[in-house]
Order: structure tokens, then C-alpha cells, then sequence
């Protein structure tokens, strides 16, 4: 199938790439000879794949993620494994056990997280497109930081069998480029179901944008101009969203109530599954063994105190409090009502408008290191969250700049209605080529 | 508060006997093949493999479900279980938790007091098998242990009953009905080594609970408890107090021994699985059609073959002896069911039993000649259970498997013929020999015949029909009156 190789040998200055593979072999099809970076938590056989995470160094899957599978059976090339915030924990790209990478846009900021490293490939002109993955706004983040697109698919529309878990029930498999076509096009490809996910759902995605977007009725909400976000930020997407009125969308205001609890919600939820997704760490099977003349609960303590970086073991921590006999009430299941209500949420905002848009992030990308306690840094989440909790489609596409830094434009949309964000982002982006 | 009552619940472990692992497609026909040969990705839990349910196993779970009265749950679920151990690939084991498959439901037994017993279920739940460790040496003092992942994803199901069982024996008798059900269901081998794993709750009546852990056999079952039956009561005896504790039972030893008491501080913290959508089953239940089943199979074999109850109880116990009897009494040999009920059951299950042999190994059309013998007076009941030991014993030994007509012929077991000279012979041999017998017989003392008919069957080595030589000896002593 893969006949021919791409020689892939760049110049990467912003440490964008965990490896590169020199000699990429392809096929053809769709993407024939088109070099892609896949993130480093999407298992690609035959290739190193790590989560950016010293517990997994020289672990080589033996089997393709499905996602993988599609692109290589389109043609495309598997030109490396993009850096990343440990297990997809972060915001900023900083947490990965191999170094930060750095925002092309400017080498002093971050790129965003946790697919930083899939951004910064694209933003730097490295490869054409990306794939990245988005458990809280992996995706949509570095994509407005780095001022490119991606695409949040609705849960289930993407295959997850290959990703490597950090939360389950957010999680997905997504597509970065440089263009809203690219993002749509990669997305025809990856999307559909898959009998190895029974999570997925049949529902390929066969489209090429529109940007006819005329009678799109856009909800904004008033959460994600308050407090908390960048005024600066606002005045930007706002100019976006009046420009996409001038293409005949009509905007209404409207409330998000439920976002008060969502990030609180958020944290619960994917530090509990990840305390569970991540306890198969553990030396026998693959990465960096045990020390076998210890006993075995004792040499476990040592791989995963030593593999792990201290943003993914206080993860850990969290997520196994949650869970734990006598909080699970407390915190668990409180957070799955809240998820339910930003849900309802949604499905009552929905029943009038076609789409919702706000600021992706909201702030520009921060310096390395300015985010140095915990908290801040998961507060920067709490735009794109609610998309997660609800499984709902989303895409940043990049809407100007504030001082010098892109900024992201974020269009939700109803479940299984990628088509219809990828539309809106397509009109916006057409409108504003110069 | 000695002789408080015993109060037992049991949670039963079977593997389901499909032909692939519960979320992959890895066949589960494992037991001859080398360590760690049927694995995939996903029953090793490499990162980013995701659990598919396997619909058979499902399905399987629901037979059992119906065939024990439960009622499947409109909306079931699994969960994740969360624990390190070295042969747990995923360091969580995928079960049911709050939501399990199926609930309520009963299995009928036979009561210590003779009497039909409803020993009620509480739930029936679907899970994944852990893999296995070998350890070098023990487990203790070993230097390594390996893991064996052949056996991680093998599907289970997970039978819990209600504390309704009042002693080991009926604990026993519990397993033998869920075994019994479970074969006819024809989705479990409990032939299979490890197929079955018991956990069992004992206390006595007033006192704390205690769990005994990982019990892997039939017997295993019922020896435990009467462990700890005997345990417990001894503490109570003394004045100490029965401590709430896990205890695991040492097959070799035949005891019970208390777990380190880490081991209790496990906190499991279930959550939903997020990776299998939540189970509506609810209406294959309906079309599920039920083979019959052991009660219904014990009550045929009483009116159609007019099986005593016992009997009847004996034979359909085990799907496989059920089998064996009816391939015996078919056709032409449809008149010794009487003959064939009283020698399998009786007989045949002991010299088994015995032998550690499966009633497969017999060839039910062999047995059949045998029971003909019998049946046509050529051999006694006695040298019937010779010849039966025989054949058993060339079957086991691989040797050349003779008919029993030519067991009968090689040893010379034919029945003796009732006017036979050397017989008589015999007779008046042991009449000459005894006197101090004979006499006691005319004295009115009867155990001087039973004496007397004994040695004449000693010197014919069991031929003669021991009903046929009472009166040849009676008739002999009368004669020399």
C-alpha cells in the first residue's frame, strides 16, 4: 500500500516534534504524499509513541490508532509525533517530559496545549496538517494560540481506538491545518465508525465548505465575554462575529448558566478517569521496567514516581480522591450532574440558534512559564470545557491579532453538525483573505 | 450461641465457554498452549486499545439469567474496577457494579431437611478474568513471578446468592444445581481447569462475617466452610469473638487462613467504564429459548423410565451422566433402565469418582452389554462390579479394551448354575467343615446361615447367585437332618 516515501527532514526550531521519520513512506489516495504530524498520544505502529511521558520512552506500539490507519490508507505520510503536554494534561505544551515547544508566532510564548506541538508544526509551515486531540480544548486552544484551525469533532464522530487515554468520555481525535478546507478535508478522512470504539457512531463526514452561511442564527453568549476574559480578546471576536453577520448570520444573545460549575465539573471528571486510565503504568508490560528484585508493589511505586512529571501525578491524586469510597458522591457524581445541566444547556440554547460563538481563549498565549501555579493555568480552560462536557462539535478559526498574538474565533455547534461550524469558519476565514 | 445457626452466601464465578475474549477477538482456548500466545493489544491492555463486548458472552449471561428466574435490567452497565496487581493488564478490571446484567432470581435444591429449597439469587453480573501469575517457587519465598495473560478477558459471569444457605452441604448442593444448569445452558465447562471460582460469607447466627476467598473447587467449597463452621464455633466456644475478616482457603491443607489485612483496605472506586456504552438487553430475554433444563430432565427420568427420585436426582445432577444414562438405555436396551439408573448412579459414579475418571471415557454401548449380562443372569452383581473395575481399568491404562462377555470368559465369572455337582460339592464341604454352624442353625440361631452361605460364596469366589444358594444351603441342611 505505502509504495513511496516523502524525505521529511525539518528544520524544527521550536521543538514542535517529539521524532521525525526521515523517510516517511506513503500510498495514494486522498492525501497522497501529504506529510502529516500525528500527536504523540496516538498510537502509530511501528513508531515511538510516548505521550510526551517518560513512562512510555521506548514504547513502540504494535498496532495502528484508526485514525492512523485511515490517513495512511488516504496516502498521507506519518512525518513524526508531535510534543505535547504530558498524557494531553495541560495548556501550554510545557508539562512534556522532553521540554516545552514554542510558539512560531512568537518563540518567547507557548504554543497552547495540549497539542502544541501539532500547532506549532502546522503554524511553522512544517507539514500542511496535523492531528491533534481534545479532552478540554487541546485542540482549539494551541489552534487560536498559534493562529491556525482545528476542529473539535462531535464525541463519537472520530474513532478514540488508538488514542491513549487521559479521559474517555471527553476525549476525541481531531483535525489542525493551516486552512478551513485542510481541517474539513482531513476530517472526511478520519471520520466514521469504527467496531473497535463502540462509542463511535456512524456518521462519516462527506463535505466540502460552504460559505453561504445566510439566515445562520449565532448564539453569544454573555459568559464568554465576562470576567475572566482578555477586553481585548472580546473586541476582537466581536468584530469577527460582526462580520459574520455582514455575510446575512443574525446573532442573539443568550446565557450558558451551567458554565459556573463546568470547569470544576471538567477537573473532576478527567482527573478521575485518567487516575484509572493511567494506573496501567506500571513497569511489566512495556516502558521503562520494574525493578524486579523489589517487590511488586514497591517497584511500582518507583516507576510511576519516576515516570510520571508532577502536573500528571497531581492528576492522578485528584482524579483518586474523587473517586474514592465516601467522596464519590461528593465529588463524582456531583460533577456528572453538572455535566448534565451544561448539556441541557446546550440542547436548550440549540433549539434556537444554529450555532454559538466566543472567544476560543481568554487571553493571547502566555510566556513560557507565566502560568506557574496550577490553578491560573486551569482557569484558562474554562471557554472550551463546556464543548467537551457536551460532546458537541467546535472549531477556532483564527479571527486577528492582539498584540501581535492570533486570536481564535469559536464556533460550537449542535451534536453531529461539524459540517455546519466548519461552514461558518469557512465563510469567516474566506471573508477576511486578503 | 454454640449451636447458632450456620448462615452461608456464595459468589459464584464461572467462565462462560464462548469462543472469544469478552471485549476482543482472542480465542479462549488457551489451556494447552504456552504462556502469553492468545493476546492482542486489547486483552493486554496496551495504550489506546479499546473493550468491544463480545455479544455471545451477553448472551450467554442471559440464558443463565432466564433459566435462574432473574430479571434482566432494562439498563445494565459496566464499571470499571480499580486495583494494581501484577496480572491485571489494565490496573482496572472491567465488571458491573451498581448496575449489573440481571437480579433477583432463585436456584431450587434439595434441602438438608430433605425438602425443595428456593436459595434465593441476588444478582448475576458480567466481567473480564484477570490474567495469571506463576510464581517461582512460592509465592512468598519465590525469586520472580511471571504473568500469563492467556487468561486475561475470558468471560465470567458472577452468580451471588443471598445468605439462604444454612450449611456446607447445601453449599455444596447449591453449586452442584448452578453447575448442573449452567452445562445444560451449554455455556460453561466445569471440566475446564479454573472454570469455576468461589467466594463464600459464613457466619454463624449473632456473630460477625466472615469471607472466604478464591475457593477453586466443587469439594473445596464445602470443606472450607466446614472449616470454619468448626473455627468459628471453637471461638465462640472459648468466649473470643468471630473477627469480621477475608480468609483464603488453603486447598492442600484444607484450611482456612486469615489475609493480611491490607488486603481489606482495598478501595476499588468504581466509576461507569466510558469506553462501552450503557446495556439495553432487556428484549433479547424474550426470544431466548431454554433447553431442558435439570428439574425438568429429573421429572422425565422418573415418568419415562420409572427412576426412583434419588436416582433420577443422580443421574441429571451432571449433564454429562444424564447423557451416558439415555445413550445406555436407547434402542434395544430400553428394558434395563431400572438395571442401568441403579448401576450408574450407584456404581458407576463411585468407581469414577474413584478413579478420578469422567463418565465420557465410558462407551455407553460396552456398559450396555455389561448391563445385560447382568440382566440375563450370566454374572452376579458382584462379578458384574469386578468386570466393571476391569474395563475401567484397561479404559485408564490405555490397554486393549476388552467386551465384558470376554472379561466374563478370561476370568471365569460366568454364574454358576444352580445344579451344579461342584456347587453341591461345595455345599457339603462347608456344612462337613462347620459343624459348630449347622448345629447353631438347627438351634434357631438365623446369622448361622448368613455364615454358611458366606463360605460357600468365598470358595466360588462370588459366582454363585447369592439368592439361589440360600436355598441350595437351606435345603442342604435340611436334607442331612
Amino acid at each position: 500500500m505505502e509504495s513511496r516515501t516523502i524525505c521529511f527532514e525539518p528544520d524544527d526550531r521550536y521543538n514542535a516534534f517529539l521524532r521525525t521519520c526521515p523517510t516517511a513512506p506513503h500510498g495514494e489516495g486522498q492525501l497522497a504524499g501529504v506529510a502529516i504530524a500525528v500527536k504523540d498520544n496516538i498510537s502509530t505502529r511501528g513508531i515511538e509513541t510516548t505521550c510526551a511521558s517518560r513512562i512510555l520512552k521506548g514504547y513502540v506500539p504494535p498496532y495502528d490508532a484508526h485514525a492512523v490507519s485511515l490517513i495512511r490508507d488516504a496516502g498521507a505520510a506519518i512525518a513524526g509525533k508531535t510534543n505535547m503536554d504530558e498524557f494531553g494534561m495541560g495548556t501550554s505544551t510545557e508539562n512534556s517530559a522532553f521540554g516545552p515547544t514554542l510558539n512560531p508566532c512568537d518563540p518567547s510564548r507557548v504554543p497552547g496545549g495540549s497539542s502544541g506541538g501539532s500547532a506549532a508544526a502546522v503554524a511553522a509551515g512544517m507539514v500542511p496538517m496535523a492531528l491533534g486531540t481534545d479532552t478540554g480544548g487541546s485542540i482549539r486552544c494551541p489552534a487560536a494560540f498559534c493562529g491556525i484551525v482545528g476542529l473539535k469533532p462531535t464525541y463519537g464522530r472520530v474513532s478514540r481506538y488508538g488514542l491513549i487515554a487521559y479521559a474517555n468520555s471527553l476525549e476525541t481525535i481531531g483535525p489542525m491545518a493551516q486552512n478551513v478546507a485542510d481541517v474539513s478535508l482531513l476530517m472526511s478522512v478520519i471520520a466514521g465508525p469504527d467496531r473497535k470504539d463502540t462509542t463511535s457512531y456512524d456518521r462519516p463526514y462527506n463535505h466540502t465548505p460552504d460559505s453561504d452561511i445566510n439566515g445562520v442564527k449565532i448564539g453569544i453568549p454573555k459568559e464568554y465575554f465576562g470576567k475572566g476574559v482578555d477586553p481585548a480578546i472580546a473586541e476582537s471576536v466581536n468584530r469577527a462575529i460582526g462580520r459574520l453577520e455582514e455575510l446575512g448570520a443574525v446573532s442573539v444573545p443568550c446565557s450558558i448558566p451551567s458554565m459556573e460549575y463546568a470547569l470544576a465539573a471538567y477537573y473532576v471528571i478527567c482527573t478521575s478517569e485518567a487516575s484509572s486510565n493511567l494506573a496501567r503504568f506500571d513497569g511489566v508490560r512495556y516502558g521503562p521496567a520494574a525493578d524486579t528484585k523489589k517487590s511488586w508493589h514497591a517497584a511500582y511505586q518507583d516507576v510511576r514516581k519516576e515516570g510520571f512529571g508532577p502536573e500528571v501525578r497531581r492528576r492522578i491524586m485528584l482524579g483518586t480522591f474523587a473517586l474514592s469510597a465516601g467522596y464519590y458522591g461528593k465529588y463524582y457524581a456531583k460533577a456528572q450532574v453538572a455535566r448534565e445541566n451544561v448539556r441541557k444547556d446546550f440542547t436548550r440554547l440549540f433549539a434556537d440558534v444554529d450555532v454559538i460563538c466566543g472567544p476560543t481563549m481568554p487571553t493571547i498565549a502566555f510566556k513560557l512559564k507565566e502560568k506557574s501555579d496550577p490553578l491560573s493555568m486551569y482557569l484558562s480552560d474554562i471557554l472550551t470545557v463546556p464543548v467537551n462536557l457536551a460532546g458537541i462539535p467546535a472549531i477556532s478559526v483564527p479571527c486577528g491579532k492582539v498584540q501581535g498574538m492570533p486570536v481564535g474565533l469559536q464556533i460550537m455547534g449542535r451534536p453531529f453538525e461539524d459540517e455546519r461550524v466548519v461552514d461558518v469558519a469557512y465563510a469567516y476565514e474566506q471573508a477576511v483573505k486578503v | 450461641m454454640i449451636d447458632a445457626e450456620v448462615i452461608v452466601g456464595l459468589e459464584v464465578h464461572c467462565q462462560l465457554d464462548t469462543k472469544s475474549k469478552l471485549f476482543c477477538g482472542c480465542s479462549t482456548d488457551y489451556r494447552d498452549s504456552g504462556p502469553n500466545t492468545h493476546v492482542c493489544p486489547i486483552c493486554l491492555g496496551l495504550p489506546g486499545t479499546m473493550p468491544a463486548l463480545n455479544r455471545k458472552a451477553i448472551e450467554y449471561a442471559m440464558k443463565v439469567a432466564k433459566a435462574l428466574n432473574c430479571s434482566v435490567i432494562e439498563e445494565s452497565e459496566f464499571a470499571r474496577k480499580n486495583y494494581f496487581y501484577p496480572d491485571l493488564d489494565k490496573a482496572f478490571q472491567i465488571t458491573q457494579y451498581d448496575k449489573p446484567l440481571a437480579s433477583g432470581g432463585h436456584v431450587e435444591i434439595e434441602g438438608d431437611d430433605c425438602r425443595e429449597r428456593k436459595i434465593r439469587l441476588t444478582r448475576i453480573h458480567v466481567e473480564e478474568d484477570p490474567g495469571r501469575l506463576v510464581h517461582m517457587g512460592n509465592a512468598e519465598r519465590g525469586r520472580y513471578s511471571l504473568v500469563d495473560y492467556n487468561r486475561a478477558g475470558i468471560p465470567l459471569i458472577e452468580i451471588v446468592s443471598e445468605p439462604d444457605l444454612r450449611s456446607p452441604k447445601e453449599a455444596r448442593k447449591f453449586l452442584n444445581k448452578l453447575r448442573a444448569t449452567l452445562e445444560y445452558l451449554g455455556v460453561f465447562d466445569s471440566e475446564k481447569e479454573g472454570s469455576l471460582r468461589v467466594d463464600a460469607n459464613i457466619s454463624l447466627k449473632g456473630s460477625e462475617r466472615v469471607e472466604i476467598k478464591n475457593i477453586s473447587s466443587y469439594k473445596g467449597v464445602e470443606k472450607a466452610l466446614t472449616f470454619e463452621v468448626t473455627r468459628q464455633r471453637n471461638l465462640i466456644r472459648r468466649g473470643l469473638p468471630v473477627e469480621r475478616e477475608t480468609r483464603h482457603y488453603l486447598e492442600a491443607r484444607g484450611i482456612t487462613q486469615s489475609a493480611r489485612s491490607k488486603e481489606m483496605e482495598n478501595d476499588y472506586r468504581y466509576f461507569p467504564e466510558p469506553d462501552l456504552r450503557p446495556l439495553r438487553v432487556q428484549s433479547w430475554v424474550s426470544g431466548i429459548v431454554l433447553p431442558e433444563l435439570p428439574d425438568a430432565r429429573r421429572e422425565r427420568f422418573v415418568a419415562q423410565y420409572s427412576c426412583s427420585l434419588n436416582h433420577a436426582r443422580t443421574l441429571t445432577g451432571e449433564l454429562r451422566m444424564a447423557n451416558f444414562f439415555e445413550g445406555v438405555v436407547t434402542g434395544e436396551r430400553k428394558d434395563l433402565c431400572g438395571l442401568a439408573a441403579t448401576w450408574i448412579a450407584d456404581t458407576l459414579a463411585g468407581e469414577l469418582n474413584y478413579r478420578d475418571m469422567g463418565i465420557d471415557a465410558v462407551d455407553p454401548h460396552r456398559f450396555g452389554s455389561l448391563l445385560r449380562l447382568l440382566k440375563s443372569g450370566t454374572i452376579t452383581d458382584k462379578s458384574g462390579v469386578e468386570v466393571l473395575r476391569v474395563m475401567l481399568d484397561e479404559q485408564m491404562k490405555g490397554e486393549k479394551i476388552e467386551t465384558p462377555e470376554d472379561i466374563v470368559g478370561r476370568l471365569n465369572l460366568a454364574k454358576t448354575a444352580g445344579d451344579d455337582s461342584a456347587l453341591m460339592k461345595s455345599v457339603a464341604e462347608v456344612l462337613r467343615d462347620n459343624q459348630k454352624a449347622v448345629e447353631d442353625y438347627r438351634a434357631g440361631k438365623n446369622g448361622a446361615l448368613n455364615f454358611l452361605v458366606g463360605q460357600v460364596m468365598k470358595k466360588t469366589r462370588g459366582r454363585a447367585d447369592p439368592g439361589e444358594l440360600n436355598r441350595m444351603v437351606v435345603s442342604a441342611l435340611k436334607g442331612s437332618e
